[in-house]
């Protein structure tokens, strides 16, 4: 009957399956370190990360409807600006800033945001009046530029280091306690992995937390109005290219705290790791997560970072078992694999695995609306 | 023409309004004054340019030549959220609802530019944020039910009966607070009982001390409900008077109603 899905809950119920995925959150690198290896804690450090990029796109994508698929080029900005702030690589170039910058996480993170929030202002900007197709190819090509400039930015001033990428980054540190060794608690030893996964998760629950903020707010009822109908929104009063450049510049500052963190925990970065296939990929959480719905989001994160690792382990070793030897490499595999799913999912589930309510009413049609019936008695 | 058919106050006032879309002259040199606290109709055949008149004027067209002054001010006409600030509201002739959002959170939209939470205030949602939104929800549930579909808040407004999607399109601009509120053929497809309910509901709007602009093929409805008529034909202003005398303009007759009213 309602279309609301905060249906009231036993508030008592509620607090306890918040304290109980709070101690499974916090537990989880060890159980999965323990379980699966300390490679696969760092599988789930990439996605927490690619769940603040996915929830980061979904402002963009999901709130306000406009298709973007240079959304990388955000996070390439932030891991950039990192970078170059924390490690000695500008002291290459500029004599005088040998050692290089080496400014605290807490400085940097800010900035990244900002300074990506600013491109997306960029990049929004001349694409205002673009909608659907348009739209996608002229941020498709944003995406590039940002790449081209990260590979190209050596010379006559080596910036970025081109294709070789930056290295000897900083890791993150906190306080005097580096993330990147091993951390000594009550002799219980925290491997990096698991300090950055701690962080990470920090970092992913306030960017839920903004997200569901602004989603309930004036602000995100003005991006969901301009997706529905841009015209009408206008009408309401909406300064739609104010709204839109709003959605822009969020959406790429969460991009851009991400990045920083990234290269952080990579103490790399190149411009390898900003490729269309990555803007591709997180596009491809949002949608098949449940566009515009946060927890399809989330969970569109979890699955398209889990699922093409676990192809990549288990691949190989099942093909040898079924045929005696390796017929597809892992690579190619994980990628058919992968078009596959999407297509299938597309075909059977186009709202995404976990849409709203209201997204999936959306896509079955009008046809079975069963509460149709009911409320038009009203003269 | 009959402008002297007596206008107190005048709350808009249109001078030689011109659009063409390439070839189609839309609209000729209309001008038209309507007075505050007033039910103005705008009449004319199909096609005689009375939605394009709508849409300059509220800004989703530019015009290509003609101001309008409005409640003592230049329109921002072009800018369709400034004239929406400025107090002209619409609805559409095909109706554009926000389809899968609740009927309640339509009507929050239009409290957007009445409203003010940044970013931040939405962030940290303080006392500010918090009075606001609930100011909001509160109108906005005020607004369902001064227009009669409050019993369907929380449906998706694409799940709403066309009656009841039309008076949810009113209740979203009365939102935005106007002086003018502009209705672009509001009981097309409507059946008999829903037209006189929609009649009731424009008669209390202007008793609430709105300006009504009415666009309306039902002339019955028309000359029932409006103080003062216009009638376009071929985007050009054919007659400006009370229903009485325009009913029986012979250029009114001859060019649209003659059928009709005979
Ligand atoms: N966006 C547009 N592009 C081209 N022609 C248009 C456009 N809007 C309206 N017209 C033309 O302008 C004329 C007036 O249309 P309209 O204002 O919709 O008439 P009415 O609302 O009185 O039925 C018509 O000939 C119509 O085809
Ligand atoms: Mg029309």
């Amino acid at each position: 009957m309602t279309t609301l899905e905060g249906k009231r809950r036993d508030p008592r119920v509620a607090l306890a399956g918040t304290l109980l995925l709070a101690v499974a959150l916090a537990l989880a690198p060890f159980a999965v370190g323990a379980g699966a290896g300390i490679a696969w804690v760092r599988v789930i450090d990439f996605a927490l990360l690619y769940i603040m990029l996915a929830l980061g796109l979904n402002i963009v994508v999901g709130f306000a409807g406009l298709l973007d698929l240079g959304y990388i080029a955000f996070y390439a900005v932030g891991a950039y600006l990192y970078a170059l702030l924390s490690s000695p690589h500008l002291a290459g170039a500029f004599p005088s800033l040998a050692p290089g910058l080496h400014w605290p996480i807490w400085a940097i993170l800010p900035l990244g945001a900002l300074v990506a929030g600013a491109f997306g202002v960029i990049l929004g900007a001349p694409t205002l009046r673009l909608r659907g197709d348009y739209l996608a190819i002229v941020t498709l090509g944003f995406g590039e530029i940002i790449r081209i400039f990260m590979n190209n930015l050596n010379r006559p001033v080596n910036l970025t280091n081109g294709p070789q990428g930056i290295t000897q980054i900083d890791p993150i540190g906190i306080g005097g306690v580096s993330f990147g060794r091993t951390l000594d608690v009550f002799g219980i030893g925290l491997p990096s992995v698991y300090l950055y996964y701690y962080l990470f998760l920090g970092a992913t629950l306030l960017v839920v937390f903004v997200s569901i903020r602004l989603e309930d707010s004036r602000i995100g009822r003005a991006w969901v109005a301009i997706r529905e109908d841009e015209i009408a929104a206008k009408a309401c009063g909406i300064n739609t290219r104010n709204i839109k450049l709003l959605a822009f510049a969020m959406g790429a500052s969460f991009g851009g705290v991400a990045g920083g963190l990234f290269a952080g925990f990579q103490q790399f970065v190149s411009p390898e790791s900003f490729t269309l296939m990555e803007s591709v990929m997180v596009l491809c959480m949002v949608v098949l997560g449940g566009m515009g719905h946060i927890p399809g989001v989330i969970f569109g994160g979890i699955l398209l970072t889990l699922l093409p690792e676990a192809l990549r382990y288990g691949a190989g070793p099942v093909q040898t078992a079924l045929f005696g030897k390796v017929l597809v490499p892992p690579e190619s595999l994980r990628m058919l694999l992968f078009g596959l799913a999407l297509i299938l999912v597309m075909l059977y589930r186009p709202a995404g695995l976990w849409p709203s309510a209201i997204r999936r009413r959306e896509f079955a049609g009008a046809g079975n609306s069963p509460e149709n019936g009911a409320g038009s008695e009203r003269e | 023409m009959a402008r002297e058919a007596s206008v107190s106050e005048v709350l808009l006032d249109a001078r030689g309004i011109a659009k063409s879309f390439g070839g189609v002259q839309a609209l000729r040199d209309v001008s038209l004054t309507i007075g505050r606290g007033e039910i103005y109709g705008l009449i004319g055949p199909n096609g005689a340019g009375k939605t394009t008149f709508f849409n300059v004027l509220t800004g989703l067209y530019s015009a290509d030549s003609g101001e309008v002054q409005f409640d003592g001010a230049r329109l921002d006409i072009g800018l369709p959220h400034l004239v929406t600030r400025q107090g002209i509201a619409r609805t559409f002739q095909n109706i554009r609802l926000f389809a899968n959002m609740s009927a309640l959170e339509n009507v929050m939209v239009g409290r957007h530019l009445r409203s003010h939470a940044s970013v931040i205030g939405a962030v940290l949602r303080n006392r500010a944020t918090r009075r606001e939104e609930a100011d909001i929800v509160d109108r906005a549930h005020r607004l369902l039910r001064y227009v009669g579909v409050d019993a369907r808040a929380n449906d998706l407004a694409r799940h709403l009966s066309y009656g009841d999607q039309r008076r949810l399109e009113i209740a979203r601009a009365l939102a935005t607070e106007p002086k003018l509120l502009a209705l672009d053929e509001p009981a097309a497809g409507m059946n008999a009982t829903e037209t006189a309910s929609l009649r009731q509901l424009v008669e209390s709007i202007r008793a609430d001390g709105v300006t009504v602009l009415l666009i309306e093929h039902d002339v019955k409805l028309v000359m029932g409900l409006c103080d003062r008529v216009a009638v376009l034909d071929y985007g050009e202003k054919i007659a400006e008077d009370v229903p009485d005398r325009v009913q029986r303009d012979p250029k009114v007759v001859e060019a649209y109603l003659g059928g009709a009213l005979a």
